[in-house]
């Protein structure tokens, strides 16, 4: 019963508010990040820093005025924020954030559950996202927002074929589909797996630029030419679930490359015996950092490379990503028969 | 228990999602629908212990066809009248033959279930044949073992849909 849903539950619980407090100080980050690139300081008025600022913006937005326009359809645009922000959750089930641990004796693994098609559940329950982009953009009933929303998806159904492709290679490297088994292998192996498909890492990581509409591929929220982009009609707290839901998958995309290509939870050079020392630090710490990093490279982008055209991103993913995913994934299966 | 209650739950959603797919006056909406029905019978393929089958019913169906049905939906404008020289009567008639041929195939299968077995359930697998080979890798073995004919006929067909929707969309190459 403890095991079954006690500790369980408490694990959701304690992964949503560890999660929202994450979102809401990604956004602080960001906008210090941006800042500091820029020779500003960033928010500097609420608490020291400005480190109280993502609670003053939350009950802002809490607070807001809900507005449906009158021409929207109502039905379906309080829907868009939902499927938005629930796959972007629900994808933190299978996160492997550390390895098991003795808890007042008790053996708990630091993810929620360890399914055999892990991989390809994230891959599934992200596809269901883009359903929040396409429908907010079509329920506003407003221009902008509608090309907006034909943009995100088109963009999303392109980038999500050469990012499966890619994680095909990965999977034919490791031999299972487990995020768990995935960390094992890289164990084994005693090697992180960026060093051995750095061509996969590159399709992976440019193609999850695209995938959560960040720069230089935020083409859906081009403010320039579209307004705001497929929310521009939303406010209040049904806006905030877009933020909310963009920043999540941020973070899961991060977190997947922790765990596909960095080794998850496992220590710089597991292979190596002269830095066993470093294993004295927990699991879910390296994990962390890992994710921050990669976090800190996705603002790093943002404040540093200007916005493709939207021909140009089309190009670069069906001409150049997919091929080059294709090409891997031949290469990583004949490396896989020949060398053994 | 949980799992007949389950089903039951779950059969009961499809069928409604099913009649408000074809019952919906706003074309997007039953789109929504759709995608919720696809959502159940990947639930279901979990109760039978096919999660493989479920993740695959998701990403493909859920996630990929239907957001080309979106799509078209949403840039096709599909309020306008239909083409004037499509006579209602004959759309009815070949409506009525799909209907009975899908009512045949129905009926095949159930007098092939009562002379097979009966309404016994299927059999439930093993957990050791389970821990021993897992979903995918059975999967896998099935699809390149046994059925390794239809499943290249079935690649073939893909490829030659692919030709042809390309040869239409470009004419001039």
């Amino acid at each position: 019963m403890i095991d079954l849903v006690v500790i369980p539950a408490l694990k959701i619980v304690i992964l949503l508010i560890g999660l929202l407090t994450a979102v809401a100080y990604a956004t602080l980050l960001e906008r210090k990040v941006q800042a500091w690139v820029q020779s500003r300081l960033g928010p500097m008025r609420v608490g020291p820093q400005g480190v109280l600022q993502p609670i003053a913006d939350v009950i802002k937005l809490l607070l807001k005025e809900d507005i449906t326009p009158a021409r929207a359809d109502k039905w379906v645009y309080t829907l868009a924020p939902i499927m938005a922000v629930v796959p972007a959750l629900i994808v933190f089930a299978v996160i492997p954030f550390g390895p098991s641990s003795f808890i007042w004796g008790r053996d708990v693994p630091v993810y929620i559950t360890d399914i055999n098609v892990g991989l390809l559940y994230i891959v599934s329950v992200s596809s269901i996202g883009v359903y929040g982009i396409i429908l907010a953009g079509y329920a506003s009933n407003s221009k902008y927002p509608l090309l907006a929303g034909l943009r995100a998806s088109a963009q999303l159904i392109s980038y999500e074929v050469a990012i499966t492709m890619t994680l095909v290679s990965m999977i034919l490297m490791s031999g299972t589909l487990s995020m768990v088994g995935i960390i094992d292998a890289q164990e084994q192996a005693g090697l992180w797996y960026a060093f051995v498909q750095p061509v996969a890492l590159l399709i992976f990581f440019v193609g999850g630029l695209a995938e959560t509409n960040r720069a230089p591929f935020d083409m859906p929220e081009a403010e320039q030419e579209l307004v705001g982009g497929f929310h521009t009609e939303y406010s209040g707290m049904r806006f905030a679930l877009f933020y909310l839901a963009e920043y999540i998958n941020m973070i899961v995309v991060c977190t997947v490359v922790t765990t596909l290509f960095f080794g998850g939870w496992l220590r710089p050079f597991p292979g190596a015996e002269a830095l066993a020392f470093l294993d004295y630090v927990p699991g879910w710490i390296w994990f962390l950092l890992k994710t921050f990093v990669i976090f800190y490279i996705f603002m790093w982008i943002r404040a540093t490379l200007p916005r493709y055209r939207y021909d140009q991103l089309m190009r670069l993913g069906w001409k150049v990503l997919i091929p080059l995913a294709l090409a891997n994934l031949i290469v990583t299966a004949a490396a896989k028969v020949f060398l053994r | 228990m949980i799992t007949v209650l389950g089903f039951w739950t779950l059969a009961t959603l499809i069928l409604a999602f099913g009649v408000l797919v074809i019952t919906a006056k706003d074309t997007v909406h039953s789109v929504i629908f759709l995608i919720a029905n696809f959502l159940c019978v990947a639930a279901l393929y979990v109760l039978l212990h096919a999660e493989f089958l479920a993740v695959i019913q998701v990403l493909v169906y859920a996630g990929g066809i239907v957001v080309l049905y979106l799509f078209v939906v949403m840039l096709v404008n599909l309020k306008r009248a239909p083409e004037d020289h499509v006579a209602p009567e004959r759309l009815g008639r070949v409506g009525l033959v799909v209907a009975g041929a899908v009512l045949a195939e129905l009926a095949a299968i159930l007098v092939y279930g009562f002379t097979a077995g009966g309404w016994s359930a299927p059999p439930a697998p093993t957990a050791a044949a389970d821990a021993a080979l897992g979903n995918v890798e059975r999967v896998g073995l099935m699809l390149y073992g046994d059925y390794l004919v239809p499943f290249e006929i079935a690649s073939m067909l893909l490829l030659v849909a692919m030709v042809g929707a390309i040869v239409l969309a470009k004419r001039e190459l």
